[in-house]
């Protein structure tokens, strides 16, 4: 491991001035960073350390959504009363992510910025375009019947890891970011990148750039929502596909469906064309699976993951009769 | 507890003695004892997976801040026997990708570890092969097969007898490469002090890695001196000394100073063995009523370019079951990996995979009960060498299982309970395990206070071992348990078995009993060698009955196990908690192998991509609802004093087979490629 400084910020602008030096990063939960410091994966010269800035609640907004400040740990997030009740999609996600000891560290920002698992990624002696620019793939041709099968391209065929994200993705939720020249907000949706040319770059963030929270929009009255997490142990696992569905039924139609998918490409998968083929059609099997093939008929699968457009379809299908 | 009387210690649910310091972290494990000045040291491991070193660069390592030596093949000491695995750093070759190639020591363990990372290697990169098929060009037959079977046996004419079977079963069957991964990883602290040589080691047998190590250094035996204390788990991966060992006593001799040396979890997955892939055919011919006339076992596996590994994958079929025509071959492929080695009952646990799989396969074909299949099986004496079983209650555990398991209401016809979208099934296996034993050393002897000294070296790697051997102390002398003082675990105790094979308790224990009961005949102090003792002839094997429920998602091809049950006829159970313990232990690492665990090889790097615990799945507690374990009465003193058979291996054994039989029970699918993942289900579920 390298030396690094360690700095703790107690403002947000004595963070934002720490993190302008160069290969300063920021700490929070630490349970993916500190993991990556190890495998040489990451080697800051300065660590930020946000937990005592002030983003450590939830809080109702104006509008009757919720805002979750960056530093709330997500087991606390699961277990807030607001959140089991109105975004139960998110609770389950949340509860279905690692441990119970990883969920008391990991904060809501954290879980956002965590790097894909994908097994070359973390291995510093094979070619990873992602953490090496222009090495190349070693999981194009290699082992990868867990990679993604939707918006991968040539240069990185990895998978976002998070549970968190893929249902607030489903939730319409927006991202809070603070920068020194002021502050933007990002939806979700549009917060993690497809790899395209740069796979080194997860998400929109730019250097310099502070997540203060995350908001939920105020649920449309009568919406179901539940998070399905296919996977091969019962716990401490990360998804082989899951499903986060939003759903309003008005006399057995779909009024309002909001779908994302975990596990299948380099960001939570926002099933737009599922979502506009459902709309005014029966809540029946033969819709839900009538969209999940619509989405799906984008998926490029690899050599040896094929078998995840099949998953997928079953399980968005088992998802949407969860909520019908 | 407090345990006065005789008759209540063996067998007794005694808690384990060093229990409380480990819970408190009292126990100390191979780099943790206290030693004066210690340096750290730290692998570097190749890169590349076959080729030759051209140039060293130790300047980046040199200059880190710390770092006090770099060692590398350019400037390692020559060992007196510089082969095998654990001749590392003896000439620029890499015959497998993460194989040692540096060592660099420094005054913290960050220190040494950010060295070896700088260190730098310019090599001339060979191509390799990493792939295990049936049809590899390197394939070939072993002399023998570990540790010194026959390689091939042949009774009868196979193929005539299979042509002429009434009922045919021909199936080919494959494992993955499997790792142990103990909690504790590999390591040593090692400490030269004027020509004498104390090792700290994770190790299972600390006589024979004394021995080990004295001569690859070319040592006096005498000389050295091996402690293993606490070990935290070994499965067979730490039976013999691991390269850090010999990298840590090469640094400490360099440096002048005590070497503390621990591997990474991603180490271990090149340097510590694993379970060979296995490809394995067998074929069975039977009579309608499910009496097999035949039984072909054909083995294909891997072995390194480095030494020679042959796990003993069919040789638990020469003896299992009452066919009077078998064959059973052994074949290898020399690959540029890793070598295979020692994991929990190697040869049994992939073997009866296949061959309980194979005879599940059987007895649908026949329409018979599982159960009543391997009844109608059962041999009257040991196939293999005519000789009587000193014990073989396979039946009984059956019997009991069943009833236990409630295995009469069983539909047989696969595919057809649900419970809303799971698909339910139960499945069967048969366990065994072979029960032997080595000559061990035990001293005794009798102090003032009334109190009594066993000295053993004996290695306890989390199975109970020292508070066993001292119930068995305590029980021979007639006296409580609190009155033995038991020491365990150094070479300088003398000659004994290590812990593997499930032979420790019918090893350790013979030799303590007979320790103590020279005592009991006046002596005040005894050492007892079973070393020439008369053995019983007789075929000594270990059996079980494996039961599992499974549930098979049909949508996702997930698989959950609501419920297992392991019936085991092991002889005197020595202690009711500790081989629980052991029981659903094995049985739990069972599971894994029939669902999760697989140690995955890229064919274009060279090495396994998987190499750590959140990669390379085991069972958690939530996979692992009801899990129990029994035993039947038996007590076989053919084995030993104490009437005990070995229990360290056979939870394991026959598991993942029972658990692809309930899953085909459950789904009609019939998986014979583990492990049993859900992209091998997926399409073909009833729905």
């Amino acid at each position: 491991m390298r030396p690094f400084r360690y700095e703790r910020a107690l403002d947000e602008s004595t963070a934002l001035a720490a993190v302008a030096e160069p290969g300063a990063r920021f700490l929070a939960g630490g349970t993916n960073l500190v993991d990556l410091m190890r495998l040489g994966v990451e080697s800051p010269e300065v660590l930020v350390d946000v937990t005592r800035l002030p983003f450590g609640d939830v809080h109702e907004t104006v509008d009757g959504g919720l805002r979750i400040g960056a530093g709330v740990r997500n087991s606390d997030l699961a277990a807030d009363d607001r959140v089991r009740m109105r975004y139960p999609a998110l609770a389950r996600a949340l509860l279905s992510g690692a441990s119970g000891q990883l969920r008391n560290r990991a904060t809501t920002a954290g879980n956002l910025l965590q790097r894909t698992r994908c097994p070359y990624f973390q291995d510093v002696t094979a070619p990873c375009n992602k953490r090496e620019p222009r090495s190349g793939c070693s999981a194009l041709e290699g082992v990868h019947a867990n990679h993604a099968i939707m918006g991968w391209s040539e240069r990185c065929v990895a998978t976002h890891p998070s549970d968190m994200a893929v249902a607030m993705a489903a939730f319409d939720a927006v991202v809070h970011v603070v920068s020194r020249d002021g502050g933007r907000v990002i939806p979700l949706e549009d917060f993690h990148r497809l790899p395209g040319n740069e796979p080194e770059r997860d998400t929109l963030l730019e250097p310099g750039e502070l997540v203060v929270a995350v908001e939920l929009p105020k649920p449309t009255y009568g919406t179901r929502s539940t998070y399905r997490k296919v996977r091969e142990r019962s716990s401490f696992e990360f998804a082989l596909v899951s499903v986060a569905a939003v759903l309003l039924i008005e006399v057995g139609e779909v009024a309002e469906a909001r779908i994302a998918i975990g596990g299948i490409a380099h960001k939570p998968w926002r099933a737009h064309v599922a979502e506009a083929a459902l709309v005014d059609k029966p809540a029946t099997e033969e819709s839900f699976r009538a969209a999940a093939e619509a989405e799906l008929a984008q998926a490029r699968p690899l050599r040896d993951n094929a078998w995840k457009v099949e998953l997928a379809r079953e399980t968005i299908v088992q998802t949407l009769l969860e909520l019908a | 507890m407090t345990v006065t009387e005789r008759e209540r210690l063996i067998g007794a649910p005694v808690d384990r003695i060093e229990g409380r310091d480990k819970v408190e972290g009292k126990a100390a494990y191979a780099v943790e004892w206290s030693v004066p000045n210690p340096a750290y040291a730290h692998l570097a491991t190749a890169t590349i997976t076959r080729g030759t070193i051209r140039a060293v660069d130790a300047t980046a390592a040199r200059a880190v801040p710390g770092v006090l030596a770099v060692i590398t093949h350019e400037d390692a000491p020559e060992l007196a026997d510089g082969s095998g695995e654990l001749g590392i750093l003896q000439s620029p070759r890499v015959a497998y990708r993460g194989q040692v190639v540096g060592i660099v020591v420094a005054e913290s363990s960050e220190a040494a570890r950010e060295g070896a990372e700088l260190l730098r290697f310019d090599y001339a990169v060979e191509p390799h092969d990493v792939v295990l098929t049936s049809d590899h060009p390197t394939l070939y037959r072993p002399d023998t097969v570990s540790p010194g079977f026959e390689t091939d046996t042949v009774v009868g004419d196979v193929e005539a007898a299979l042509h002429a079977a009434e009922v045919k079963v021909d199936a080919t069957y494959s494992t993955p490469a499997e790792h142990n991964n103990p909690m504790e990883p590999h390591a040593t602290t090692a400490i030269w002090e004027e020509d004498a040589l104390t090792v700290i080691d994770a190790i299972q047998g600390a006589f024979f890695a004394r021995n080990e190590i004295a001569r690859r250094f070319g040592l006096d035996p005498s000389r050295v001196r091996v402690l293993a204390h606490h070990v935290g788990g070994g499965f067979g991966s730490k039976g013999p000394p691991r390269p850090q060992a010999i990298a840590a006593i090469m640094a400490s001799r360099h440096v002048g100073r005590p070497v503390r040396l621990a591997l990474t979890r991603r180490q271990m997955f090149a340097l510590t063995g694993y379970r060979t892939p296995t490809i394995q055919r067998v074929q069975l011919g039977a009579r309608k009523d499910g009496r097999m006339t035949v039984i072909a076992h054909d083995v294909w596996e891997q072995t390194s370019t480095v030494e020679e590994f042959a796990e003993q994958t069919s040789v638990v079929t020469r003896m299992m079951y009452a066919a009077p025509i078998r064959r059973t071959t052994h074949r290898l492929a020399r690959l540029d990996v890793p070598t295979p080695s020692w994991m929990r009952a190697p040869g049994e646990c992939p073997g009866m995979f296949a061959l309980e799989s194979a005879l599940d396969e059987l007895a649908i074909t026949c329409g018979l009960d599982p159960i009543e299949l391997r009844v109608r099986n059962e041999p009257r004496v040991d196939p293999e060498s005519g000789l009587r079983f000193s014990t073989r209650n396979l039946v009984a555990c059956f019997r009991e299982g069943a009833e236990r398991f409630g295995w009469a209401e069983r539909d047989p016809t696969p595919g057809i309970r649900r419970d809303g979208r799971w698909l339910l099934g139960t499945g069967v296996a048969s366990s065994t395990y072979p029960a032997r034993k080595w000559p061990s050393v035990a001293y005794a002897r009798r102090l003032d206070d009334g109190t009594f000294l066993i000295r053993i070296g004996a290695i306890d790697i989390g199975t109970g071992a020292r508070t066993i051997l001292a119930q068995i102390a305590a029980d021979t002398l007639d006296v409580p348990l609190d009155r033995i003082h038991i020491e365990i675990g150094d070479s300088d105790f003398g000659r004994a078995m290590l812990a593997g094979g499930s032979m420790g308790t019918s090893s350790w224990g013979s030799a303590v009993v007979m320790a103590c009961r020279r005592l009991l005949l006046g002596q005040d102090e005894a050492l007892a060698d079973t070393e020439g003792e008369q053995e019983e002839s007789a075929s000594k094997h270990a059996f079980g009955a494996q039961f599992v429920e499974v549930a098979v998602n049909m949508d996702t091809g997930e698989v959950r196990i609501p419920r297992a049950l392991g019936v085991f006829a092991c002889g005197r159970i020595m202690n009711a908690k500790t081989a629980r313990s052991q029981f659903i232990g094995g049985m739990t690492m069972g599971i894994g192998m029939a669902l999760l665990e697989e140690s995955v090889m890229d064919p274009h790097l060279g090495g396994f991509v998987n190499p750590d615990l959140a990669q390379y799945r085991v069972p958690v507690n939530a996979d692992i609802r009801d899990v129990e374990a029994i035993w039947v009465d038996e007590v076989d003193t053919a084995v030993s004093p104490m009437g005990a058979k070995g229990i360290g291996e056979i939870g394991i054994v026959g598991t993942a087979a029972a658990v692809a039989n309930a899953v085909h029970h459950a789904t009609g699918v019939r998986v014979r490629d583990l492990p049993i993942r859900p992209d091998r289900l997926l399409g073909k579920l009833p729905r």
